[in-house]
């Protein structure tokens, strides 16, 4: 019998502790196939945030280190100017990334440091309990915006694709979601070439993944995923903001 | 190849650790280190290595956590207020039992204080200084040339020990010029199967974290990096004991604090005071063995230092408490001078204290 799907070998066989209905499970997958699909994984580092994928050290099977809350870019910085030949990653969520990590996310981007950022957003802190995040939709209720994200008192949420995009440094930033069958295949796409441009010494390549989180969001899983669609997506457009490469090639 | 040259303190550790086999060098510009990232700056390009302006000391030192998880010998520095800013990852380090060299030149603080030397850094470098149980190994040069000697052994102790280590220096170490004999090249070579390198399909994966969520675990992990730290006290506890053999009153300072007190010490001799000076080179592991040998046979201590008195506390454990131990200071970048030393081991005689 043909084998039509199997588990990427880039994950090892450890049972992921994520919520039901979480979107964690899509993205490790992707990502892990984005690597088998490169023949990299022998020399691929990933780094690991503090967040809800903060034991993805567990569930990649290539080497991983553990970064400190929003100092992955750094960390990998690190990893890569020690490392050029390897293939450098870091898995942050958006508390990590785009609250306590902003500068070391901007600068990273800046530099064009040639590594590859996976960026999931799903507009909430989940591993402390569902918190209000830095990408928190205005009105969102959360533990620690109970009457509903204030942006008179609590500001807006930051789009991150937007703003990184208006950077010189950056090679490739483009917005992806897995909320449905069309938009995993084009995340996955999206990652692998995030992956692809590192090898090809292309530069810094971040993909910001919409995602859900049932249980804080307090939904069920295909609710949650109606969510994405009908309050993420407009708020965080999905698409490709910038792509030097192929920007370049249009023009010659 | 050894040669002797004129150097500044901050250039001289930049030399040596390049010697050393660093190759990767992340900082923030401070003063009063700002030479030592210069000469980085310059000359890392120079021989295929690494060097980065970061964008923050929380940054730098979190790339400093990168390059050691791969094996390779790393290093930041930075003066007093950038050292609190590293602390988060110095922590982090020591959790994950990473080797690293991070240079502290100190200046007066709290807060953003002055740019003029201090040691009031002692306690934040000899007690751990971040979140946790841990210690890094210090070492407190007193010269441009053990800015240099002790670069190289800072970087064979962090790998040897697979801890943090860091040397504390102060403003005056670091402007002040002096010959200096580079030492020699020399590449500690220590096997690093831990490291993330990849593992090129050839063995399990290697995890560098700091993370135990299982109490058991975490509690397993502090207890045996504390037999480590113990073994460490037992044998890498390091002094210069100056005119010691028949001293009736003991000075205990490092750093430019020792060379002042040296002076003094010489003053006081000729007075027909018998003063010696116990100075450790190693300020955690504390020379306590020294500290205790001497209470037996010293009437007191004096402890000179640019802090409100810090590394006294040290002396005081022990000492066992056995002995009067007076206290000898200057702050905010003032230095004592060899006269006020010699007026605070008089009062000693004198039985104040």
């Amino acid at each position: 019998m043909a084998v039509v799907f199997e588990k990427p070998k880039s994950l090892t066989d450890a049972e992921l502790h994520y919520c039901p209905g979480c979107t964690h499970g899509i993205i490790h997958r992707l990502v892990a196939e984005a690597i088998d699909a490169l023949g990299v994984e022998g020399k691929t580092i990933g780094v690991a945030p503090v967040g809800c994928a903060v034991m993805a050290y567990n569930y990649f099977s290539c080497d991983m280190v553990e970064a400190a809350h929003g100092r992955a870019p750094a960390v990998a910085t690190g990893l890569k100017r020690s490392l050029p030949e390897n293939v450098i990653f870091t898995y942050q969520g958006d508390g990590d990334l785009a609250s306590i990590g902003m500068a070391e996310t901007v600068h990273a981007a800046t530099r064009n440091e040639n590594i590859t950022v996976i960026f999931v957003n799903n507009a909430i802190y989940g591993m402390t309990g569902g918190q209000m995040a830095p990408t928190s939709l205005p009105g969102q209720v959360t533990q620690t915006s109970p009457y509903g994200r204030d942006i008179a008192t609590a500001g807006y949420p930051v789009r991150v694709s937007e703003m990184l995009s208006m950077l010189d440094g950056p090679e490739y930033i483009a917005r992806v979601a897995v909320n449905n069958v069309k938009n995993v295949r084009n995340a996955k796409k999206c990652i692998e070439k995030a992956f692809r441009n590192q090898i090809e010494n292309k530069g810094f390549s971040l993909i910001e993944v919409v995602s859900s989180c049932p249980t804080n969001w307090g939904m069920t899983p295909g609710k949650a995923l109606e969510w994405i669609e009908e309050n993420m997506i407009p708020y965080y457009p999905l698409g490709v903001y910038k792509d030097r490469s192929a920007k370049e090639e249009e023009k010659a | 190849m050894s040669e002797k040259v004129l150097m500044k303190g901050n250039e001289a550790i930049a030399e040596a650790a390049i010697r050393a086999g660093c190759r990767h060098y992340f900082g923030y510009p401070i003063t009063p280190q700002t030479e030592l990232a210069a000469y980085m700056a310059k000359r890392m390009p120079k021989i295929g290595g690494c060097f980065l302006q970061a964008e923050s000391e929380v940054a730098a030192i979190n790339m400093v956590y990168g390059v050691s998880s791969t094996g390779k010998r790393v290093m930041t520095s930075s003066s007093s207020p950038g050292v609190s800013l590293k602390q988060e990852g110095i922590s982090y380090i020591a959790g994950a039992d990473l080797p690293a060299l991070i240079v502290n030149v100190q200046r007066g603080g709290p807060g953003l204080g002055g740019i003029q030397p201090s040691q009031s850094d002692y306690f934040q470098a000899t007690k751990g200084g971040g979140h946790g149980d841990y210690h890094l190994i210090v070492l407190t040069p007193a010269s441009v040339q053990e800015m240099a000697d002790m670069t190289a052994l800072a970087f064979d102790l962090a790998d040897k020990y697979r801890m943090p280590s860091m040397l504390l220096a102060d403003g005056t170490m670091g402007q002040m010029m002096e010959p200096v004999l580079l030492p020699e090249e020399h590449i500690n070579a220590v096997e690093k199967p831990w490291a993330v390198t990849g593992t090129g399909m050839k063995r399990e994966h290697n995890i560098i974290n700091s993370l135990y969520l299982v109490p058991e675990e975490l509690e397993k992990k502090n207890i045996e990096r504390f037999e480590r730290y113990k073994l460490i006290e037992e044998t890498e506890a390091r002094y210069e004991a100056f005119m010691m053999e028949d001293a009736e009153y003991c000075i205990v300072a490092f750093g430019i604090a020792a060379r002042i007190s040296k002076n003094a010490v010489v003053a006081l001799r000729q007075m027909g005071i018998k003063a010696g000076l116990i100075r450790p080179i190693t300020v955690w592991p504390f020379p306590k063995k020294a500290i205790a040998d001497a209470a037996d046979k010293v009437k007191a201590f004096v402890s000179v230092e640019l802090s409100m008195g810090q590394m006294i506390e040290d002396i005081k454990l022990a000492s066992g408490c056995r002995k009067p131990v007076a206290l000898c200071n200057r702050v905010g970048g003032m230095i004592p001078s060899p006269e006020e030393v010699i007026e605070c081991v008089k009062n000693m005689q004198g039985g104040n204290n």
